[in-house]
């Protein structure tokens, strides 16, 4: 029997390959639950039904001629940033709407090397601006533990076809957070890996010094498994890393030294979060690993630097979108009208005003004290983790300060912009992190997951998975009840 | 720090066309997010010298593609074409006062 509310990757790998059901069975079992559930949870805008279909086949052939990769017939969702050859993507974007992807990203590309079903694409934050999919240009999608709250952003629609079964794994891509936020809001497990490690080649860029593609999935295992089929070297990305060591094989387990940077730990956090978060430490020194205190003094400087960087690099980067050579265009008699009201009918509200604090942060006379500035100071958060790194294997946090929120709970920037204060100096620093599901808190009588945050050396994933799955180990796994 | 933003300067400096009453929410929200920011001032420490963590790498001029094999799929994806050319507005004004 097909169950895919307990399926992984690694169990149907095991399925498949012993021909317990079909890659089309399979393909076929998510898209019927796609097509009777995703209208109350919205993760898709599109769903590529025919493609998926014979995306399904083809694996089925190569299954049969005992040939399969690790993903070979899994369904998987791919975040609507990530370009899929005569495709639509849309960035979550009016001013895309209508674009069709004119070549594969590295990440696609690599998944149909492995002959990967993929399913279609989820909604997000319009270019990745935002931590709920309330900016999405298309309306938001729902978490799938409790439909009145936002499944977090910005990569809210592929968590949330993972964690409602409505996809077997998703990609995602993190700025300063949106894979983690939402794995962590949804219950699941989310990885931002180290900067370079994954091709940005074919990604719709934000903050290019900052985004990195990372895998949505039930487990840790599975995480791993997406992590090495889409990572490696590649000269069409020149922050791309040659001469990756493997994380194929799991390090050995032995007792690690955890670091916690408890200052940093005060700012705005919910207290049963934190409640929760010291029973997940006491469960990781119950496993063997030792438990420190560590001082990051910078830290607190993260979201200042962030909201300087990111919408300096966005605005930089959204200058492409004109009007001219590809995506909407809005008639005007001349060129430069023709740029204002494409790029002001195109663009949403986050956008715009994103777009107006970068070109601020960079403009004459000011670039000095803000974009510079911001440099310096990231440099000495970098270097707050390279220290810390000298005496400890990881630090440890919450992935976020609370639980999934409600539809219109942050409507200030602001309050928005404060979701990501844990997970914003991992981007910063460019060093990899994963989000595991640990534990749970009651809000209105609904049990919301709640995610815990393992970071690492650079390209250390390995003692990531190897440590998220101690802490997998002691918690039931939350997607099960959605 | 200057607080007095002058945003519709800026949003014309960005090719962006603001509403009035945008203008006005952004007036308030930007010095808001900027009093946020400005935090990073009253860091005092000198970065450490890293080595820089990124830099440009380019490609040996080599081996180039076929030629006009991109053509049809880029030019497809223009909101106006004429022949294998992007057609645009007008780009000067012609000043006929």
């Amino acid at each position: 029997m097909l169950d895919i509310k307990t399926l992984t990757i690694a169990g149907a790998r095991k399925d498949l390959d012993s021909k317990k059901y079909s890659s089309l069975e399979l393909t076929k079992a998510y898209l019927s639950e796609i097509e009777n559930r995703d209208g109350n949870i919205h993760a898709f805008l599109e769903v590529w039904r025919d493609n998926a279909i014979s995306d399904a086949k083809a694996a089925d052939e190569r299954i049969s001629r005992g040939e399969s990769a690790p993903l070979t017939g899994i369904p998987i969702a791919l975040k609507d940033n990530i370009l899929v050859e005569a495709r639509y993507v849309s960035a979550g974007s009016k001013i895309l709407e209508n674009y069709r992807a004119a070549y594969d990203s590295t990440a696609a590309k690599k998944l149909k090397e492995q002959n990967a079903v993929l399913l279609g694409r989820t909604n997000m934050d319009e270019f990745a601006m935002g931590s709920s999919t309330e900016n999405s240009a298309f309306g938001p999608s729902k978490n799938p533990h409790d439909t009145a709250r936002t499944p977090g952003g910005s990569s809210g629609g592929s968590a949330a076809a993972v964690a409602g079964n409505l996809a077997l794994a998703a990609l995602g891509s993190d700025t300063g957070g949106s894979v983690r936020q939402p794995g962590a809001f949804c219950g699941v497990v989310g990885l931002k890996p180290t900067y370079g490690s994954i091709s940005r080649f074919g990604l719709i860029a934000m903050g290019s010094s900052l985004d990195q593609i990372g895998p949505l999935t039930k487990t840790v295992e599975d995480s791993r498994i997406l992590f090495e089929a889409i990572s490696g070297y590649d000269s069409n990305d020149s922050t791309s890393i040659k001469n990756r060591e493997k994380s194929e094989k799991d390090v050995t387990p032995r007792a690690r030294k955890l670091g916690v940077p408890r200052a940093f730990l005060k700012e705005g956090i919910q207290p049963d979060v934190l409640a929760n978060f010291e029973k997940t430490l006491s469960v990781l020194e119950k496993a063997g690993h030792e438990i420190v205190n560590v001082e990051m003094p910078n830290l607190v400087h993260s979201l200042a630097v962030y909201y300087i960087v990111m919408p300096a690099e966005a605005s930089t980067n959204l200058a492409r979108f004109d009007g001219i050579r590809y995506g909407l265009s809005v008639k005007a008699d001349v060129i430069e009208d023709t740029y204002r009201k494409t790029r002001g009918e195109g663009f949403g509200e986050e956008v715009r005003r994103r777009i107006i604090l970068g070109t601020f942060v960079l403009s004459s006379g000011y670039a000095d004290a803000y974009y510079r500035k911001a440099r310096t100071v990231r440099e000495i958060i970098r270097s707050d983790f390279t220290n810390v790194f000298n005496s400890v294997d990881a630090i440890v946090t919450p992935t976020t300060p609370g639980p999934a929120f409600k539809f219109g709970e942050k409507s200030d920037p602001l309050s928005m912009y404060l979701e990501d204060i844990f997970t914003v100096p991992v981007n910063l620093a460019g060093v990899p992190a994963i989000s595991t599901p640990a534990g749970s808190v009651e809000r209105g009588g609904v049990k919301l997951p709640l995610g815990f945050q393992i970071i690492g050396k650079p390209e250390d994933e390995r003692l990531l998975f190897s440590i998220g799955k101690d802490v997998e180990r002691a918690y039931p796994a939350p997607w099960r009840t959605a | 720090m200057e607080k007095n933003i002058d945003i519709d300067a800026l949003a014309k400096l960005a090719r962006l066309e603001v509403s009035k009453e945008e203008l006005q929410k952004l007036e308030n929200e930007i010095p808001a997010i900027l009093a946020f920011v400005e935090t990073i001032q009253k860091v005092s420490a000198k970065a450490p010298i890293s080595k820089a963590n990124l830099r440009n790498v380019i490609r040996e001029d080599e081996n180039p593609h076929e030629t006009g094999i991109y053509t049809e799929s880029l030019l497809s994806a223009a909101p106006a074409r004429e022949g294998n050319r992007i057609a645009v507005k007008q780009v000067i004004k012609r000043n006929k006062e």
